[in-house]
């Protein structure tokens, strides 16, 4: 950014709870239906329906409120949101307005700027403000290409409305583009986490916006902000950002005024433009949802929620860092993934070797898990498996090479450790007086460079681990072959 | 009161001799309701959605089961316009 000014941004994050029903009535929220299908009523605003509350709306939404540090709200209170839309067919959303369901968070994250390659710098933990995550109904959907006409007519998919969202509102406390794209990585990884969410960008169920504004540093008064839409990556959401920091910057110096609006991310042009200006700034005339009743929570629910949390993954890598003596990178990678996280632990705790089994877990394993495009949940290695493998490597019995290529095969085939090392011939020999044996032939073939290394040169000892290696077809037990060398020689 | 506002918010059209009517009519209505602003409800819970005393209880939940659906031929049989599956509106955007 420019030396002298500061960015200031605010996120909002929509995320469908992962519900098997809409909000406010018994519709399938699946996705990827024929359009209209999953339609009712309710969700069609037909006169005389009602809204009943899904009491999985409830509990998931307890769970991501709880994983975001915030407070859940004894009371909290449906409101109708008032506009005209073709997607919203009641004319309203309900939603929820003074008294959401929950508030006042706060949440630690890990952050880091990047370089120019994008690589992280140096990773620090920031807090930020949570100011509330409320639960709401999805709108319908626009459709605006791919059917007649389209230059006079738009087209609606109700699938969508009804669907259950968390709307979770943070503070303006990111300071960098780099800030709020952990941050949203990290809502959208807690709420797999916790089950309240799948968090999906590509699928549309999670869906972030922000508000973004420059200031000169020094400044105590903001300017206007500009509102970010359209960002349907978390890349493109660091872009948009970047690229709207640079524009209102310029705006500024240029004496221009930024007006307050709303912009869409252009990934074709990789530009921001104008969607709408707030000149037009909607009154939403919010009142209370007549239809439903305040939304009561008792301190039991909220206790029984709380006991029931998993470990959360920042919690769970400080753990693995210092039970496991694991690095910062190797634990973060781990907890990218809770059932690599688990899988990781099983191995751990069942090989007792913790470091192997990240290793393995981080670059072989995880390469046949994306090569075959699996969670390490339905891996064809099980985490008892890997762990005998790695007993087996630590008992001397294999090489680390040899137990490379027993992962690949373990996972090819499914079979067990054993079955693959013996398949392989990949047992190793420990047996002393077979090791002796070779030995004796190659001290006795090799008379010139015994001699030599008799004679001091000591280099020579490499050729003679080698020629024994060979003899054995790479089977003999290193360690033993040093041993029983350095006593022959 | 700002008739015309209102309209606007109510996707309404109306004429210059209609807001005159019912800018007069509008500012009695309201006149009417603030009557209420005489008496002190500072200690009075406002009552949200609650239509009896039991209301007080929010055991109005449903289980997250699927229920069958209205479907696409019944959903769109009343639509004015409907094409490919969808609801045709006049152009957004």
């Amino acid at each position: 950014m420019k030396e002298g000014w500061e960015v200031i941004i605010g996120m909002e994050i929509h995320a469908q709870l992962a519900t098997e029903t809409k909000i406010f009535c018994a519709c399938a929220t699946s996705f990827g239906d024929e359009p209209n299908e999953n339609v009712c009523p309710v969700c069609l605003g037909l006169p005389g329906a009602l809204p009943v509350l899904n009491e999985k709306v409830i509990e998931f939404g307890a769970k991501a409120a709880l994983a975001l540090g915030l407070n859940i709200n004894e009371t909290s209170v449906f409101s109708r949101k008032n506009y005209f839309y073709p997607d919203l067919p009641k004319g309203y959303q309900i939603s929820q307005y003074d008294k959401p369901f929950s508030s006042d968070g706060t949440l630690t994250i890990m952050t880091a700027e990047r370089d120019e390659s994008g690589r992280a710098k140096e990773w620090k933990p920031m807090t930020i403000r949570i100011e509330r995550m409320h639960l709401e109904e999805d709108a319908g959907k626009n459709v605006h290409e791919g059917l007649p006409e389209t230059d006079k007519y738009s087209y609606v998919d109700l699938n969508r409305a009804g669907t259950p969202l968390g709307e979770i509102v943070t503070a303006p406390d990111f300071r960098s583009s780099w800030q709020a794209y952990d941050y949203v990585n990290h809502v959208r990884r807690v709420l797999q986490w916790v089950g309240a969410s799948d968090a999906d960008m590509e699928k549309g169920n999670l869906r972030c916006e922000a508000n973004v504004s420059v200031r000169k540093i020094g400044q105590e008064n903001f300017n206007n902000k500009v509102e970010l839409k359209n960002l349907n990556s978390v890349r493109f959401m660091q872009k948009a950002i970047e690229f709207e920091i640079e524009r209102q910057i310029a705006a500024h110096e240029a004496g221009e005024i930024v007006s307050q609006e709303t912009r869409l991310w252009d990934e074709k042009n990789n530009q921001t433009r104008v969607m709408r200006s707030k000149e037009d700034a909607h009154d939403y005339r919010y009142f209370p949802e007549p239809d439903l009743q305040p939304l009561k929570i008792t301190q039991e629910f909220i206790e029984r929620a709380k006991s029931e949390m998993p470990e959360l993954p920042d919690a769970m890598r400080d753990r693995f860092m210092s039970e496991y003596e694991l690095s910062f990178n190797d634990a973060s990678q781990i907890v990218l993934d809770k059932s690599l996280a688990e899988f990781y632990e099983t191995t751990a705790k069942n090989s007792g070797n913790p470091r192997t089994s990240a290793n393995f877990i981080l670059s072989e394993l995880t390469r046949e898990l994306n090569n075959a495009n699996k969670s390490a949940s339905d891996s064809p290695v099980s985490a008892e498996n890997l762990a005998e493998l790695i007993k087996t490597l630590d008992a001397g019995k294999i090489n680390n090479n040899q137990a490379k290529e027993v992962i690949v095969e373990m996972f090819a085939s499914g079979k067990d450790a054993a079955t693959v090392i013996s398949e392989k011939g990949f047992e190793q020999i420990s047996d002393t007086s077979a090791i002796e044996k070779i030995v004796d032939e190659i001290i006795k073939n090799n008379e010139n460079q015994v001699n030599a290394y008799r004679g001091g040169n000591e280099k020579l000892f490499g050729f003679f681990v080698g020629q024994t290696m060979k003899a054995s077809q790479g089977k003999a037990n290193p360690k033993i072959v040093n041993e029983i060398l350095k006593d022959k020689l | 009161m700002d008739v015309r506002k209102v309209a606007k918010l109510a996707h309404l059209e109306i004429t210059d001799a209609e807001v005159a009517m019912f800018e007069p009519q509008m500012a009695s209505i309201v006149a009417y309701v603030e009557q209420l602003n005489e008496l002190d409800t500072s200690n009075v819970e406002p009552m949200l959605g609650g239509l009896t005393a039991e209301g007080e209880k929010t055991e109005t939940a449903r289980v997250d089961v699927p229920h069958e659906s209205l479907g696409q031929k019944s959903a769109l049989k009343e639509a004015p316009s409907a094409v490919g599956g969808h609801f045709q509106v006049p152009k957004v955007l």
